[in-house]
């Protein structure tokens, strides 16, 4: 009905009058005008003409048989619907009472008899001036509304997408505790947790700037690359670099994204936390006492590749310590009157964690208590990681989709690096990879990854630069061990690790012989009879989960190269730790 | 009342420019509509229907009005009142005077026709 209309040009006009003259002097009027005239002796007749005609425009007489005019009106006011079709009432009526009635039931304005031309033109384009800017208007709800409509679809599809590609991860595991908004990706909050091949996991929890699409197309690479290099065995200064470019060379200028990055290790039980631009994080001793993890980096996607620091701190905790790490929604969570949270009620509700049960909690009620009902707009996004004994987490699920490739069965390489490569390349990554091609191993690639990495870590820690392990066993020789480390990799001249991979399979599995041979001078490994002997060579875990995972371990030659004979059948791999 | 003209010249001319070829067909059918108008009203006032008495005097009314007859639209107008106070004496009397009226603006429009 609302077709579209020249702004100028012939109304179709309906005119419904039961005195026979004047409908003719009326009719003779609009006509002179250069509309198309319908006319009608009744109201009933009007409401027929209109579902037949569509006039634009209705002028009615009040006193008719059979329908009068005010029945008449509000008929044809139901059947416009909201197509605005002004309706224009004849009379002779001075009553103002009657007059106001003809308004209530529906009509738009009265023309008073006698009819004057004049005023019948005037009134008549006063009324399509008004008629088609109400379909204008319209038009451009229906617009917006169409629009709008479309855009929750695509928000919609969007959030799906996003939660594939960047799902929460490991954040269910039993000792973290966290908290994102249900619609954060609009936020441009990000919070990630992995766990690593060898033990231990990632986390990065991160705030873009800006809201909306673009943030959560900004956090879908981050995600992708998070958990994609944490899964191969990536150190936390690799992904960070790698995320680091990414970001630096997809997001426009002025976007970036402040974060923190922690990397947990539960055997050695210590941290590495990196913040760039991230609010004050906490680590929370078990007496209560707090370490500031202050920023003290630019964030991610600001610096060039060349310019970018991944330097982390470390810190040596102990089971029971929390860290905690919020972006900066919490510090500016408002309450009724405006005011924001702050780090004061921040430190406050720290001080009191012990009342709540633990500092997540504590953070949590005290927002909560703030914020009171006023808690609209949830911006949270805040976690907490609770440091445990490696033993007390299990089964932990990066939710890495298993490959549908057949992959190859019999393979052998060998790669070995050298000199200041030793310094500054981590092999362990691209070894796993090599041997993550063999599906049947991939379901084991905590086991793969902890030989190559024990193996790797002798040959260079102790084999190479002559480490005593037995340093790292206290605080202080924590420091000096990573410190001496630094300076003697620095220093390196003429070293080289090789390591030779081998495979092959069988009926219900296959075997890996991994041979790593270093260039440092050896040691006497046919005394190597006792534990004791054992304990000083290879730190902790070393020698002894070496042979608890494989079939055979041998030393060769000087005692600077080692054989593991591991082998895997299709059954169920022991806990993916 | 009889201070108005019989018939508005200016309001008669105006219509004859808008309706050209068509005005004698409007005076015939003004004519022929005021006849049945008064036969209503006659019928009415018969039945003692002040209300159908009223609402035929306010169509008579607005009709007078437009073809140009001030003096019968405002002696309609008149007879509306009438009808609405329900004094059907007055209604009879007014209705007289209308009939007289109407035979007067008759034969003046019948002239101005065939002139």
């Amino acid at each position: 009905m609302d077709e579209p209309l020249p702004e100028k040009g012939p109304l179709r006009v309906l005119i419904a009058d039961d005195s026979d003259s004047d409908r003719l002097i009326l009719q003779a009027m609009v006509k002179r005008l250069g509309h198309d005239v319908v006319a009608a002796e009744d109201g009933f007749a009007a409401v027929e003409q209109y579902r037949v005609f569509h006039p634009h425009i209705v002028l009615l007489d009040v006193m008719m048989p059979r329908m009068d005019g005010m029945e008449a009106a509000h008929e044809i006011k139901a059947l416009a619907g909201e197509v605005l079709v002004p309706v224009i009432f004849l009379t002779s009526l001075s009553d103002a009472g009657a007059l106001a009635r003809c308004l209530e039931s529906g009509g738009d304005d009265f023309l008073p008899k006698p009819y004057n031309r004049i005023i019948i033109e005037a009134k008549i384009n006063a009324f399509n001036r008004m008629r088609l800017m109400h379909r204008t208007l319209s038009h451009q709800r229906d617009l917006i509304h169409a629009r709008n409509w479309q855009l929750l679809q695509e928000q919609e599809v969007a959030k799906r997408v996003f939660d594939n590609v960047a799902h929460t991860g490991c954040l269910n595991a039993s000792n973290i505790q966290h908290h994102a908004s249900p619609t954060s990706i609009f936020n441009g909050d990000v919070l990630f947790a992995c766990p690593r091949p060898s033990g231990g996991m990632h986390i990065l929890i991160g705030d873009f700037t800006g809201h909306g699409l673009p943030a959560a197309i900004g956090a879908m690479p981050v995600a992708e690359i998070f958990y994609g290099m944490t899964s191969k065995g990536f150190g936390c200064g690799d992904v960070l670099r790698e995320i680091n470019q990414k970001l630096k060379r997809i997001l426009p200028t002025g976007m970036f994204c402040c974060a923190a990055f922690i990397e947990a290790d539960f055997h050695l039980n210590c941290l590495r936390v990196w913040n760039g631009g991230l609010p004050d994080g906490y680590l929370i001793r078990g007496n209560g006492e707090r370490e500031i993890l202050t920023s003290n980096h630019l964030p991610l996607g600001v610096l060039s590749p060349e310019r970018f620091a991944a330097a982390v701190d470390y810190y040596r905790t102990e089971p029971g310590d929390t860290l905690l790490f919020a972006t900066d929604g919490i510090l500016e969570a408002e309450n009724a009157d405006g005011e924001m949270f702050g780090q004061d009620r921040l430190l406050e509700a720290l001080d009191s964690a012990e009342e709540h049960g633990s500092a997540f909690d504590a953070v949590m009620a005290g927002v909560r208590a703030f914020t009171g009902a006023h808690l609209v707009q949830d911006d949270l996004t805040i976690v907490a990681l609770e440091m445990v004994e490696e033993e007390a987490l299990v089964g932990l699920d990066n939710r890495t989709p298993p490959s549908a490739l057949r992959g190859p069965a019999s393979w052998d390489c060998s790669y070995s690096i050298s000199d200041r490569t030793l310094g500054h390349f981590n092999p362990l990554p691209l070894l796993l990879h090599i041997c993550m091609e063999v599906p049947g191993l991939r379901r084991r690639s905590g086991e793969v990854y902890t030989l190559l990495s024990e193996l790797y870590t002798n040959a260079l820690e102790h084999g190479i630069l002559g480490l005593p392990s037995d340093w790292k066993s206290s605080p202080e020789g924590f420091g000096r061990y990573y410190a001496e480390r630094e300076r003697r990799l620095a220093s390196l001249r003429g070293h080289r690790i090789e390591f030779t991979l081998h495979h092959r399979t069988s009926r219900d599995g296959g075997e890996l012989r991994i041979v790593c041979e270093d260039s440092g001078p050896g040691f006497d490994y046919k005394d190597l009879l006792g534990p004791d002997e054992a304990q000083a060579r290879y730190a902790g875990r070393g020698l002894g989960l070496l042979r608890q995972l494989s079939v055979s371990l041998d030393f060769k030659g000087a005692g600077n190269q080692v054989e593991v004979l591991y082998q895997w059948d299709y059954s169920e791999p022991r806990s993916q730790g | 009342m009889s201070d108005k003209p019989h018939l508005d010249e200016e309001a008669l001319a105006e219509l004859q420019d808008v309706m050209e070829d068509d005005f004698d067909v409007l005076i015939r059918t003004y004519i022929a509509d005021s006849d049945e108008r008064i036969h209503a009203l006659r019928t009415a006032l018969r039945n003692s229907d002040t209300d159908a008495f009223a609402k035929s005097a306010h169509s008579f009314k607005g009709s007078c009005i437009n073809i140009g007859a001030p003096r019968l639209g405002a002696l309609c107008s008149e007879a509306e009142m009438a009808g609405n106070e329900q004094r059907l004496e007055r209604a009879e009397i007014l209705l007289d005077t209308i009939e007289t009226e109407f035979k007067t603006i008759c034969t003046m429009l019948e002239n101005s026709l065939e002139s």
